[in-house]
């Protein structure tokens, strides 16, 4: 049976271990927000010998490119978009300690590899419910590149953000797994 | 002739893209109950309870069923006795869409070229225009909005005759099986059937865009939408691509003639948030 986790940001690898493929998890605390341009920019910012725009240790990105907040809020609708458009700069990210990430879609065995290898762990969230997810996320402060719009990095501040452990630290994969019961031809 | 203004073409477009993005069509919202009626895993009726809540907040809210809002794309049908008048007719569908996008709080997602800056245009123009000259003095407008997680999960299969609906049915599955969790099932499938290689595209993309209910009035092509969304939801690939019984709503097909030498075969998905929104003028 799935278990359910209450989880707050930062991760330890003691919270990780916890996790198994299948898991529901509700994320609390600050997550960063970032998709392919902003990917661009962080491993540019790498190879140039530039620290990150934040500190990853346990910490999660979120793929995601917001709708413009209307006002009075926080932000606009903010579901998961495809995440393995970020494949090519994910491994280099969780070997500097990022905790994990949450998005949507199969990701390459490279990163499958770097999250078992590293300790960590990719939670997706679910596709298609991003009015219903905006309810979590209580600020979204761009804290670099403001020019990509929304594809800039950002903080977000969620409370019990619903997501499911797709990818855990012991190299089980739910979009692999999750079908078999269900997969008749 | 009757003459149609700028004006009015322009304000029906604002209007259709925040329709489009902010409202799901009543029919997909039916296809979506269906679903969590019939669906066996407990996480896939999870994950269609959380669609079903996030539709009914969108539209309660005016706010983005997704945050893809997508490109913007118009089948335009215009009847050859309007008279277009106060400017061009595709200027006013971009200043559509450029102000409903706009006013209408919906993410701008166009770049402006593919390879190089990538700069964003800040209004989501150009749209994606496809127009027909037909009989009358209307204007019908159908606009949907096409994000990219499902539209990069498509395929053009240039088959040959020889293969045949065996060679159609293997295509379709082996692209949906590709597509994994990423196009945001349970996804509307379009499929275009025969043309070249671009009609088969245009055929796949308005498959794409047509209403859950619908049916191909070929009664052996509307046999044949059933039996591919049959094989599809066999896949297991299930709702959020998380395992279940039900991967599409629906599997529609558009067909059309073709060279003796071709059997073109497209793929377009639709994620869950089928959205399309119409307007006759």
């Amino acid at each position: 049976m799935p278990s359910t986790h209450h989880l707050v940001t930062p991760l330890s690898k003691d919270d990780i271990r916890k996790l198994r493929a299948g898991d529901l998890a509700f994320i609390s605390g600050t997550i960063y927000a970032a998709r392919d341009a902003a990917h661009k920019r962080m491993t540019e910012a790498l190879d140039a010998g530039r620290p990150l725009p934040f500190n990853p240790e346990g910490q999660l990105i979120y793929y995601v490119g917001p709708s413009p907040a209307k006002p009075g809020r926080p932000i606009g609708s903010a579901g998961p978009t495809t995440s393995g458009r970020m494949d090519a700069y994910t491994p280099r990210l969780l070997k500097l300690g990022l905790a994990g990430m949450i998005g949507k879609g199969n990701r390459s065995r490279a990163v499958m590899d770097a999250i078992r290898d590293n300790v960590c762990v990719y939670f997706a969230a679910t596709g298609g419910a991003a009015a219903l997810i905006s309810r979590c996320i209580r600020s979204y402060t761009v804290l670099a590149w403001p020019e990509l719009g929304p594809e800039a990095l950002a903080a977000m501040e969620v409370e019990d953000f619903p997501v499911t452990v797709v990818a855990d630290c012991f190299g089980t994969d739910l979009y692999e797994e999750g079908r078999k019961p269900y997969q008749h031809i | 002739m009757r003459e149609i203004s700028v004006d009015l073409i322009r304000d029906t477009v604002a209007r259709l893209a925040v329709e489009a993005c902010c409202r799901l069509p009543e029919s997909t919202l039916a296809a979506m109950h269906r679903a969590r009626a019939c669906e066996l895993s407990p996480t896939g009726r999870d994950v269609l309870d959380q669609l079903i809540q996030n539709a009914d907040i969108a539209e309660k809210e005016n706010v983005p069923i997704c945050q893809d809002t997508g490109l913007a794309v118009v089948f335009a049908e215009i009847g050859q006795e309007v008279h277009i008048t106060g400017g061009l007719f595709e200027d006013a569908v971009n200043q559509g869409i450029a102000k409903g996008y706009t006013e209408g709080y919906l993410r701008k997602s166009s770049v402006e070229e593919p390879l190089f800056e990538r700069r964003n245009t800040g209004d989501n123009t150009p749209a994606v225009i496809h127009t027909r000259l037909v009989a009358g003095d209307r204007i019908t407008l159908r606009l949907a909005p096409k994000g990219a997680g499902s539209e990069n999960k498509g395929a053009l299969h240039m088959l040959v005759p020889a293969d045949g609906i065996e060679g159609v049915k293997k295509a379709v599955l082996e692209t949906v099986r590709h597509a994994g969790a990423s196009p945001c099932p349970p996804m509307v499938i379009g499929v275009g059937i025969g043309g070249n290689m671009e009609l088969a595209c245009l055929c796949a993309k308005k498959a794409c865009a047509r209403d859950v209910e619908s049916r191909n009035p070929d009664p052996r092509y509307a046999k044949l939408e059933e039996e591919l969304l049959d094989m599809v939801n066999r896949l297991g690939t299930g709702p959020a691509g998380l395992g279940g019984s039900v991967t599409a709503f629906k599997v529609n097909v558009e067909f059309c003639a073709t060279h003796i030498a071709s059997l073109p075969v497209a793929v377009n998905i639709n994620c869950n948030a089928a959205r399309h929104a119409e307007a006759v003028l």
